[in-house]
């Protein structure tokens, strides 16, 4: 006979696993803290078979818990993730990071810094070479601490400085969190993935000290290799890079093309747009046009004057040169049927000239030539 | 006291002790090397129970440890079983004199105890003292593993990694397979023959003896003082004297990882008591609490229906012949009549009573609920007139809230207790390890759960709901009036409901299926449903078991009607 219905241990763990969740969407933490409580007990049985196993649950579970609980401490939050490290030597070091962010988020800087270092000189047999990546994180972060104080010597010696004082100390200092920087953040990036935070801070470095080529390899990477996930920033890094470098219109336009193309409506495209449309090659400025008028696509530029005012001069442009019509007819096309009413409403023509008269205007230049004759803009 | 041997040198038999514990000859002073067994009885405290004498025995493992035998173990587990029940208000005669003769009784008929040779004692058990060689090389010994697959699995104890990977080191570590004598063995033993003992059959024991007294406890009622803590069960063996070591395979027979199911203890009953060659229960007559009368007046109260139901019951059970002594009354071993779960039986009688009544069709019953709320709003005299849709409303709250803190209790339920188990000593430490981490984490967050602490285990009481009749909101319907449904015909008072519709018309073969019918719930009336569901609440076990039981009360209620139809059914076909 089946007893299905019947209550046994794993099916009264489920239950209170789902009075958990319930009551960490709801923001009850007291609640859910009574029914961990009776949860813990699940380490005392194994599950070796299920795929999340008690010890990772308790982990997040409680993280979540002390963290946002009114009556817990930092000190209590360590404690437990304490205990949590010795819980599974698999997450060993996911553990780890997850304890240090938290302390990063509570501003302890330091307690954070030993313990990555401790991290890294974490050995445990074959599951160092398993938790590899893992690892990687780990003196990636603590590099960027490094960063971080290396940061904070410059600023002292730079404000020394002013004063005709030269700590040699510090210095020394600086150079050598430099150094132990400098060859964390760069193991990491070889590794594809997103490390915006790492990338800028090598950046950074590697500008301050002058080895600017490799610099733009480390961007040109980051941005162009096809192993990378895509990333708008790495783009912008780039571009950034580049501007400071005083680099070509041309290599600084042809940074921004993929951006346009990733995210059209970027807060870089009104640059963009003001570069291409003083280009003396008719494409650049056919993609000029192109570029402006996908930013007013969205609705986070509907009420931005200088985007108005970039599009403004380069349709009047092209109207008084009488050359190129056609291409604000090729624009307008998927876009007459949807931009009155998004752009040049009745209502949104007396709201713009009552709040912001600039705007109103250059509104209405582009309204008066693409919607020809007989429209009402004010 | 008990050594009777003639003295080896003057064949006298006049023994007395010396201080070191030896017998000497008090005729010529020869001291003989035998000690004086001493004869432990911290384990049986009931004095009239003998040790299982297996000659001399070792007091004294080398961890302090002795050597003790499942079957004391289970002792121990009903010994503190029946105190519990005594603390409840059954009378001792259950502990003192019924439950320890089942038990003796039952060590007799297994051959465990009380016979010649007890099965034990032939049979070396897998103990630390055998050579890795030894169970290697037995090919007719099973082995471990297919001990640990033996299906009659009380949860995951099976899956235990830490155990698995202890058996594979059997050969090389001398670890001890269990802490009893015979907890291999007794695993292997064939279940049919000798009806092995486990943890829900200690409480079959208990039922068997409360029912041979007709003490006023319900099995229900008594698997629901189970599961609140009444009675012990989970984690029994905590009591054991520190002697009696448990690990290995002593786990997968005291430790339990789930509570008994209604149907489980109740058959297993009735086995035992075939098996025991018990006589004809004492009779069960209509002044006993478990007659269907009485236990239909407890339950109609609970449920808050007007007491005049009770008249309808009573008729009911008269008619189809369920309050006959010899139908109530369990004669072991007899095949041919039903086995009477009381408790469900007479949920099921009230269940008809309603449908004959009110007919549960989720109209009729609103229907009369409505004409009986415009009488009472008009005319306040002479009491008021049952209203269905009120009773369903205030019943419905509490059954909703009640159901809440039930489910959350069950979600709540701690399976662990303090005593270490262990397989082996190797996992020993580990398992120590983690007791202390959960005790470390409980504390933490038990602190933050705020002012909520584990409530004290709520007094046990036999009634779960109440409704006070003092309460003017009117929610008590006891005293309600079924003038509302009743109809005066020939003198007599019959339903106003001229219809009933059967749960099904054809009962399943219970021998084949186990059940006489299949409850779904979509395929039957929410107001049904909502009875069953109050039942299977306030007897805490599935709807479709009572409604089987429905089933059964109907068809026999219906017989004629339902002989007449399928014989005219027959004859159409022919």
């Amino acid at each position: 006979s089946s007893h299905e219905h019947k209550l046994n241990f794993r099916k009264s763990k489920e239950a209170c696993l789902s009075y958990i969740q319930d009551a960490l969407l709801q923001k009850q933490w007291k609640r859910a803290a009574e029914f961990l409580t009776c949860y813990v007990e699940s380490l005392e049985k194994d599950y070796s078979r299920e795929h999340v196993g008690p010890s990772e649950m308790i982990w997040r579970i409680g993280t979540e818990i002390l963290w946002h609980h009114s009556q817990s401490s930092m000190k209590e939050f360590s404690c437990f993730m304490e205990q949590m490290k010795t819980l599974g030597v698999k997450r060993y070091l996911k553990v780890c990071l997850e304890h240090v962010f938290h302390l990063l988020c509570n501003g302890q800087i330091d307690e954070a810094y030993q313990n990555l270092s401790l991290a890294e000189s974490w050995r445990f047999g074959e599951q160092t070479a398993i938790q590899d990546k893992e690892m990687k994180l780990v003196e990636a972060y603590r590099g960027l601490l490094d960063y971080y104080s290396w940061s904070k010597q410059k600023n002292i010696l730079l404000e020394n400085g002013e004063d005709g004082f030269s700590d040699l100390a510090i210095e020394q200092e600086m150079h050598g969190y430099f150094r132990k920087a400098a060859v964390s953040l760069k193991e990491i990036i070889k590794i594809p993935g997103v490390w915006d935070v790492f990338v800028k801070c090598y950046v950074d470095l590697l500008e301050f000290y002058g080895d600017h080529n490799e610099a733009r390899q480390v961007l040109n990477e980051y941005a162009y290799n096809s192993k990378f996930p895509a990333n708008p920033n790495a783009h912008v890094y780039l571009y950034q890079f580049l501007k400071r470098q005083g680099e070509s219109k041309k290599s600084l336009i042809s940074a921004l093309k993929i951006l346009h193309d990733i995210v059209p409506s970027h807060e870089l495209m009104i640059d963009f747009n003001t570069m291409l449309q003083k280009s003396k090659k008719r494409k650049k400025r056919r993609l000029g046009l192109e570029v402006i008028f996908a930013v007013l696509d969205y609705a986070g530029w509907k009420e931005n004057a200088k985007a108005w005012s970039c599009l403004a001069r380069q349709v009047k442009k092209i109207v008084i040169s009488e050359k190129c019509l056609d291409w604000i007819k090729q624009e307008w096309n998927s876009r007459k049927d949807w931009w009155p009413a998004f752009h040049f409403s009745r209502y949104l023509a007396k709201r713009n000239w009552q709040e912001n008269k600039s705007l109103s205007y250059e509104k209405a230049l582009v309204a008066g030539i693409l919607l020809g004759k007989g429209i009402h803009v004010f | 006291r008990d050594f009777n041997e003639r003295c080896a040198q003057c064949s006298e038999v006049n023994w007395g002790l010396t201080d070191g514990g030896r017998f000497y000859c008090r005729s010529c002073h020869n001291v003989t090397e035998r000690t004086r067994e001493v004869v432990n009885t911290d384990f049986i405290t009931n004095s009239r129970v003998q040790t299982i004498s297996k000659g001399l025995r070792k007091q004294e493992n080398n961890d302090g440890g002795c050597e003790w035998y499942i079957c004391e173990g289970f002792q121990l587990v009903l010994k503190k079983q029946a105190e519990a029940l005594e603390a409840l208000g059954v009378c001792p005669q259950m502990k003192d004199e019924i439950l320890c003769n089942f038990w003796r009784c039952y060590l007799q008929k297994s051959k465990q105890a009380y016979c010649k040779r007890p099965a034990g004692e032939t049979v070396k058990a897998l103990s630390a003292c055998e050579s890795s060689t030894d169970v290697d090389s037995d090919p007719e010994r099973p082995s471990l593993l297919h001990l640990l697959s033996l299906s009659e699995s009380e949860g995951d104890l099976q899956t235990d990694c830490s155990f698995a990977s202890s058996v594979s080191k059997v050969s090389e570590s001398t670890s001890v397979y269990s802490g009893s004598v015979d907890g291999s063995l007794y695993l292997m033993k064939n279940q049919k023959e000798q009806l092995r003992m486990t943890m829900p059959m200690t409480l079959s024991f208990c039922y068997m003896a409360l029912l041979w007294l007709r003490e006023p406890i319900t099995l229900s009622e008594l698997l629901r003082f189970v599961v609140e803590g009444h009675i012990p069960y989970l984690n029994v063996f905590q009591h054991f004297p520190e002697k009696m070591k448990l690990c290995g395979l002593d786990l997968r027979i005291f430790c339990v990882e789930s509570w008994p199911v209604y149907e489980e203890v109740f058959n297993k009953m009735h086995e035992l008591a075939a098996f025991l060659d018990l006589p004809r229960f004492p009779d069960i007559t209509d002044s006993c609490f478990l007659h269907p009368d009485m236990l239909c007046m407890k339950y109609l109260m609970e449920a808050n229906l007007p007491d005049e139901l009770h008249n309808w019951t009573c008729r009911v059970v008269k008619k189809i012949g369920i309050g006959e002594v010899d139908f109530l009354t369990l004669m072991p071993g007899n095949k041919s009549t039903r086995k009477v779960k009381y408790d469900v039986l007479a949920a099921a009688v009230i269940v008809v009573v309603l449908k004959l009544l009110f007919l549960l069709d989720d109209r009729y019953e609103w229907l009369l609920s409505e004409f009986a709320e415009e009488r009472n709003k008009n005319n306040t005299e002479g009491g008021p007139y049952f209203e269905f849709k009120k009773w369903y409303e205030v019943v419905k709250q509490s059954l909703d809230v009640e159901q809440k803190k039930l489910d959350e209790e069950r979600a709540k339920c701690l399976w662990r207790c303090e005593k270490p188990l262990f397989y082996s000593v190797k996992n020993k430490s580990k398992v120590l390890k983690r007791r202390q981490m959960v005790v470390n984490l409980q504390n933490q967050f038990g602190k933050l759960s705020g002012s909520v602490q584990r409530a004290e285990k709520p007094n046990p009481s036999s009634f779960q709901l109440s409704w006070s009749e003092e309460n003017t909101d009117g929610s008590c319907f006891h005293g309600h009036s079924l003038k509302g449904v009743l109809q005066e015909k020939c003198g007599l008072l019959t339903a106003m409901n001229p219809d009933y519709w059967l749960c099904t018309v054809k009962l399943c073969n219970e021998k084949l299926c186990g059940h006489l019918a299949h409850y779904r719930e979509v395929e039957f009336p929410q107001s049904y449903h909502f009875v069953l569901g109050l039942f299977s609440f306030l007897l805490r076990i599935q709807p479709s078991y009572i409604h089987d039981e429905v089933c059964m009360v109907e068809h026999k209620l219906f017989n004629k009607k339902l002989y007449k139809k399928l014989k005219y059914n027959t004859v159409l076909r022919k």
